[in-house]
């Protein structure tokens, strides 16, 4: 199999300056020596993209991707080590760089399209298909300062897919447009793969990823930790990068009168141990620590769990199964638990809120918000979208083939 | 030699980028094109009035052609200074305002000064044009010396790429090369017989024992000027030592320029 593209120990240096004095006088002061610290972006990083591979690079913010994205393409050069290319490269940085806004898009096709490397007879071929593709037919001679920022998108995207690469390099730009355009550009992109064309991607949507890509390069702080099967590679990423947000554990506000407290809330597995990592289908206990300085009416139990972007999961309370004492005098104190005999969130990092308010709602002795992050990883039902899994079982006479 | 190759691939950018440069350039003014007509206009005759009427500049009669006119004395030396000035503060923009591209897309980096040079080329040219017209119109017949005027055009035309590559990008790394430039620039346009006559600065001379002249026309510019005046004003050759001089320096300043734009350009994309 042939190489389409070799990282041979590559490192890269970014010069983080201090005090940056763009100034002859200041340079010729220092003598020519700008104060700066060294930062490597990369560090000596070796893979081949084999030629027609689909090929993705994941990892946290900053830690290489889109700078090893760019260094493919030329457009930043390692200081260390070398990137050899066989064939055409397009990247897709970011679109529309280079339009000019007082120039029709027309005229900024024909630019643009140079600018990727197309000559004129070339871009008179893929006019139509470029501005089909875009869906601009009506606009192409305006001017494109007056375009949607998603006609713009559009444009600058349809001329890079349409530069007809050997290699194509995407950064982070597969969710472009309405729902209509991703289709075609899904489509696009498996018209590439299948024609043999080489496919790098960059991104945070590591759905996509896993559908799109065969294999993938995990960068962790500028160096290669794990290169492999795509979906193996995002299975570890998944894992330990929830093991490390959990270690930090952030904690949340609390509010409330304080007649009686939440003294803590504990995630416990099936052998009441503490735990901050769970898996999916995993016996799980939470438990609500509390305890009453004076004597509070009807007290509620209630919790919601909630992803990282604010999105409420669930939210049961005893009040939901009516089980609400009368009274709890004061001095008391003990704890209740939710047991959840199959835990059904699917993996990722969640965060728990506890709350102990009376049975109408209207007064709230003790409210922890975002009191307890914890993880749940790939377990049974082994399941990838979404947040929870329905736990139900296909069936049907054709689905009995070895799993 | 795979420098080479790139650059053979980049001609058709370079085309384009340069009109870019032009049809972007008087976008949505009333006047368009007539302004890069209506500067020069403005220049000669404020300086006409300033230094042919209130200073009292005698402009020397050109020979062979008889040709008396301060105006168009002026203008045979104004119009490259113009190009050489213009072409050295685009150059120094060239590259920060297309950040977005050096950022995003990789190609030649050098395709940005050249054709900012040659969108002012054009312009150069058009102007050029119309000045040949005024002096066939005021009886100079320039129409067989149009080949000598197009190569000293082209000498100059590597000199100023060679500035250009230069400063574009030093400006990058020290932004106050455009300060300095400016600066520069104005001495630059007095440093050269462009509203004087080169007489001026021998008369000078024989008053000191320093050799004035000398150093006077070590400056490639007063060359440049000389070498433009004695074609377009006078209708003759130019003297053969200002050709050969102004050409050592176009090739020595272009040698230069793209030296120093391949060492610096290596961080570019992080810097602009």
């Amino acid at each position: 199999m042939t190489t389409a593209i070799t990282v041979d120990d590559v490192s890269k240096e970014y010069r983080l300056y201090h005090e940056r004095n763009q100034s002859l006088k200041a340079a010729l002061m220092r003598r020519a020596r700008v104060r700066y610290e060294e930062f490597w972006a990369l560090r000596d990083v070796s893979f081949e993209v084999p030629e027609g591979a689909t090929f993705a690079i994941i990892g946290e913010n900053g830690s290489g991707k889109s700078t090893l994205l760019k260094c493919m393409a030329h457009i930043l050069r390692p200081e260390k080590g070398r990137i050899t290319t066989a064939g055409k490269i397009s990247a897709l940085l970011e679109l529309g760089a280079g339009f000019h806004p007082e120039l029709t898009g027309r005229e900024n096709i024909f630019l643009n399209g140079s600018i990727l490397g197309l000559s004129k007879r070339q871009l008179k071929q893929r006019f139509d298909e470029i501005v089909d593709f875009a869906g601009l037919e009506h606009f192409i001679d305006t001017p494109v300062k007056n375009y949607s920022s998603g006609m713009y998108v559009r444009l600058g995207f349809s001329i890079a897919i349409n530069v007809d690469p050997d290699i194509l390099l995407i950064d982070e730009v597969l969710a472009v447009g309405d729902a209509e355009f991703q289709q075609k550009c899904l489509e696009k992109f498996d018209e590439l793969r299948t024609s043999g064309k080489t496919i790098v991607i960059v991104s945070h949507t590591l759905d996509s990823i896993r559908n799109l890509c065969g294999t993938a390069a995990w960068l962790e702080r500028g160096t290669l930790r794990r290169l492999g099967v795509a979906s193996d590679v995002i299975d570890e990423y998944l894992t330990d990068s929830h093991t490390d947000r959990a270690a930090d554990g952030a904690y949340g506000t609390r509010w409330g009168s304080g007649e009686g407290r939440l003294e803590q809330i504990e995630l416990l597995d099936v052998s009441e141990q503490p735990v901050k990592r769970v898996c999916t289908g995993d016996t799980v206990v939470l438990r609500f620590h509390y305890k009453a300085d004076e004597a509070i009416q009807k007290p509620v139990f209630g919790l919601a769990i909630y992803t990282l972007d604010g999105v409420r999961v669930t939210g049961p309370s005893t009040r939901d199964v009516g089980l609400v004492p009368d009274q709890l005098e004061a001095g008391a104190e003990g704890y209740v638990d939710l047991r959840i005999d199959r835990l059904l969130l699917l993996p990722g990092t969640y965060d728990i809120s506890a709350s102990l308010h009376n049975n109408a709602g209207t007064h709230v002795w003790d409210m922890r918000h975002r009191v307890l992050r914890f993880d749940v990883e790939f377990g049974h039902p082994h399941e990838e979208y979404g947040f929870t899994s329905l736990g139900g079982n296909w069936e049907g006479d054709i689905l009995d083939g070895p799993r | 030699m795979t420098r080479l190759a790139e650059y053979a691939g980049a001609r058709e950018l370079t085309v384009n980028l340069t009109l870019r440069e032009l049809r972007g350039r008087y976008k949505r003014s009333a006047l368009g094109w007539t302004w890069s007509l209506l500067n020069p206009l403005s220049t000669v005759i404020v300086f006409s009035v300033v230094f042919a009427f209130f200073l009292k500049i005698d402009p020397p009669t050109g020979h062979p052609s008889g040709l008396h006119s301060f105006p168009m004395f002026l203008l045979c030396g104004l119009l490259p200074f113009n190009y050489l000035s213009n072409g050295m503060n685009g150059s120094l923009d060239a590259l920060l305002a297309n950040s977005n591209l050096i950022r995003k897309v990789y190609f030649p980096r050098e395709v940005l000064v050249v054709s900012t040079v040659g969108a002012l080329l054009v312009t150069f040219l058009v102007e050029l044009a119309v000045l040949g017209v005024i002096l066939l119109v005021l009886g100079n017949m320039i129409l067989p010396w149009i080949p000598m005027v197009l190569a000293l055009v082209a000498i100059q035309s590597v000199f100023v790429l060679g500035i250009g590559l230069m400063l574009s990008v030093l400006n990058v790394y020290f932004r106050d090369v455009k300060h300095f430039i400016a600066v520069a620039l104005q001495a630059l346009f007095y440093s050269a017989p462009i509203v004087y006559p080169v007489r001026f600065v021998e008369d000078a001379a024989s008053r000191t024992s320093f050799p004035l002249l000398r150093v006077y026309q070590l400056n490639p510019l007063v060359r440049f000027v000389e070498a433009y005046r004695a074609v377009l004003y006078d209708l003759r050759f130019p003297s053969f030592n200002d050709v050969a001089y102004v050409s050592v320096w176009a090739v020595a300043v272009l040698a230069l320029g793209l030296f120093v734009f391949h060492r610096l350009d290596r961080r570019l994309a992080e810097e602009v």
